[in-house]
């Protein structure tokens, strides 16, 4: 009985378990900690995304997943077991390399069938599975072309149906798209995101390009100096930055350096320096009275009219007059600069979903800059 | 297409190949046609353009191709044509499995020691081709370095002969032409990107499979080039044979010196230049095809 009750426990608990835990790992180079202490849970299936500035110490990471760098300390279990000291060659996770990596003396077909070839499958289901990489990623006629006569595109879908081809448990992929332009890249993003919901397979991505990671992850861990600064969903990430340099690094934002003057359960009130008295949504956890806070406002939730809103709806807003000090056209949106009578410079974007510049403000004009105290978000200092 | 000058310039090569090479060549084979004769220049026939169209007609008609046929009956020289061969193919092959692993851990230094191993290779050019091979003699010659290193270790009881010995060939010309080896597979190697070495690790490969799937593989123009820079320079080399190694059998090179300059027959020797030509364009042949071949693969 008990030994059945175990097994059931075990497997209970294996259902439940991530497929890859990074605990504590430690990467130094030299002097310099590229990876410091990180711990991580990916669970299976997840389109993860490590996101962060360059040198930031992801693909450190990365190179540990794939077994290209051994950490200092910590542990790397996949599948629960640990393979931080298993050989590269020897690990069911395959890799997708920024440069693509592909053999220029081998053929599409050849370049596919390297690693399947080293797993020792047969003729016959090498053969098999080199066709239904072809079809994955569209490559049917290619088979025989090598990799310099193929598009930067091309090359790209041998790569990754190069690295897939063996069924991994855990695909990396190292800046997979940064050598494509902007309008392919945006494609190749939604057939990353198709090809990974029909496998099933756990992608996990380093980028640097935020957009990037916002397209195509459900989780994105922003990492800065060898650590995960936080791990959350796009939205979350964006919406609520568990800090200020998550808060700065992902999209844009007005920041306001303030401490706490009052707090009650449904709103703080701010005061800072240059921007008079801010009110905003109390944050998760407890800030204590005349603790110094940064408030963060996205530049989008920052309204802008001539004359502010109509008392009623103005109530519990925060409203600062100001002058236009800048602005530029982006298309559909346009951005406005502008500098409060209080001395804080905004930065508000107002979506063009006109035409005709109706409500369009020009350079030196008077306007009122309105934001919902909801739209703040209390970041620590 | 081209503009005036572009055109020069491709015509350059051109003319100095013909000035150079196919006109001197032209002389060479000539006088491979021609006899032995106790005169100045020594053969016969001369072609005199003063003499008349008659003389013209008897001097070609006088042209033979008996050196060719002597070269043949004779084993002295094809013996030197095979030794020549088999020497350079020795030693070609020593050289590639030498130069192979100092060009590949060269690729694979930090980048900035790079330039001071590519230093080290080069720096022997700066003496002498002849003083290196006469210290060598110095080093190897009975009373030389070499036995007395040995003589004082202890390690032999008498001076070892080491000088006009093949071995001592060998080494003379291992020595020669490393550089030669290393340089064009160091260029190559250099140019294997490591990403490409992670990529077949990744995808199953061991570090040592890796190596023959794609280090191998891709090294290949440089083992080419490597390969002809040392096997023709050697089949017909000279200065090395005769200075270290014995005289109980002779490279091409020798015998030719031998013909020209001890026994005054240039009509043979010129033979012998001819036929060693065209045993060497075998080589650059298929050297040209395979660098074809993966050009159009390339395409």
């Amino acid at each position: 009985m008990t030994d059945h009750h175990a097994t059931t426990d075990a497997a209970l608990a294996a259902s439940q378990a991530p497929l890859l835990r990074i605990e504590a790992v430690e990467k130094k180079f030299g002097g310099f900690k590229a990876v410091d202490g990180l711990s991580l849970d990916i669970k299976a299936g997840e389109f993860f995304a490590l996101l962060g500035p360059s040198g930031c110490g992801k693909t450190t990471l990365l190179r540990m997943l794939a077994g290209f760098e051994t950490p200092d300390r910590g542990r790397i279990l996949l599948d629960g077991e640990d393979v931080a000291s298993v050989l590269p060659h020897r690990r069911p996770v395959n890799m997708m390399f920024q440069n693509y990596a592909l053999f220029p003396h081998l053929t599409v077909k050849a370049n596919i069938a390297f690693g399947l070839k080293r797993a020792g499958l047969k003729r016959a289901e090498v053969k098999a599975r080199i066709a239904e990489m072809l079809a994955l990623v569209r490559l049917e006629g290619l088979a025989h072309r090598r990799p310099d006569q193929l598009s930067g595109g091309q090359q790209q879908r041998v790569a990754l149906a190069r690295a897939l081809a063996l069924r991994p448990k855990l695909l990396l992929l190292d800046e997979p798209l940064a050598a494509l332009d902007k309008k392919l890249r945006e494609s190749t993003q939604r057939e990353l995101i198709e090809l990974q919901r029909r496998l099933g397979t756990t992608f996990v991505i380093v980028t640097h390009d935020q957009d990037e990671a916002m397209t195509v992850a459900d989780r994105i861990g922003v990492m800065s100096a060898g650590r995960l600064e936080q791990v959350a969903a796009p939205r979350q990430l964006y919406e609520a930055p568990a800090s200020r340099w998550v808060a700065e690094f992902v999209g844009d934002v007005n920041i306001l350096d303030g401490t706490v003057a009052e707090q009650d359960p449904h709103r703080l009130t701010v005061t800072t320096q240059d921007a008079a008295t801010l009110s905003v949504a109390p944050p998760r956890q407890k800030v204590d009275i005349n603790s110094a806070v940064s408030v963060a406002i996205r530049p989008e939730k920052i309204r802008l009219s001539r004359r502010g809103p109509v008392a009623d709806a103005a109530a519990g807003l925060n409203r600062r007059d100001g002058v236009v000090s800048d602005l530029s056209y982006l298309g559909g949106l346009t951005s406005y600069t502008v500098k409060l009578d209080a001395g804080a410079t905004l930065r508000a974007t107002l979506a063009n979903v006109a035409r005709v510049e109706v409500d369009d403000f020009s350079r030196g004009q008077h306007v009122v800059a309105w934001f919902s105290p909801d739209d703040c978000v209390v970041l620590p200092r | 297409m081209f503009t005036r000058p572009a055109r020069l310039a491709s015509i350059a090569p051109l003319l100095w190949m013909l000035l150079f090479f196919l006109v001197p060549f032209g002389f060479v084979v000539k006088i491979s046609l021609s006899q032995a004769a106790i005169a100045q220049p020594p053969y016969l026939p001369l072609f005199d353009l003063g003499a008349g169209w008659e003389a013209l007609q008897a001097a070609f008609a006088a042209l033979s191709l008996d050196n060719f046929k002597l070269l043949f009956a004779d084993d002295l020289y094809w013996r030197s044509y095979l030794r020549s061969l088999a020497v350079a193919a020795a030693a070609t092959a020593l050289l590639l499995m030498i130069g192979y692993p100092i060009a590949y851990a060269m690729a694979r230094l930090p980048r900035r020691w790079q330039a001071l191993a590519m230093m080290l290779v080069i720096i022997p050019f700066w003496t002498s081709f002849l003083i290196r091979i006469y210290a060598w003699i110095n080093i190897l010659q009975h009373d030389g370095l070499l036995n007395q290193i040995l003589l004082g270790l202890h390690l032999v009881s008498a001076p070892v002969v080491w000088l006009s010995t093949d071995s001592a060939m060998m080494l003379g010309l291992v020595y020669s032409y490393l550089p030669f080896m290393i340089l064009p597979l160091y260029a190559t190697l250099s140019k294997i990107p490591p990403s490409l070495l992670e990529a077949a690790q990744d995808l199953g490969a061991s570090p040592r499979r890796a190596f023959w799937l794609v280090t191998w593989p891709l090294s290949l123009p440089g083992i080419g080039a490597g390969v002809l820079l040392c096997f023709i320079p050697i089949v017909g080399e000279f200065v090395i044979p005769d200075l270290l190694a014995g005289s109980d059998s002779m490279m091409i090179g020798q015998t030719l010196w031998l013909e020209f300059f001890t026994n005054k027959d240039w009509p043979v020797a010129s033979a012998l230049a001819v036929l060693l030509l065209a045993l060497l364009l075998l080589p650059l042949l298929a050297y040209e095809r395979l660098q074809r071949r993966q050009l159009e693969g390339g395409r």
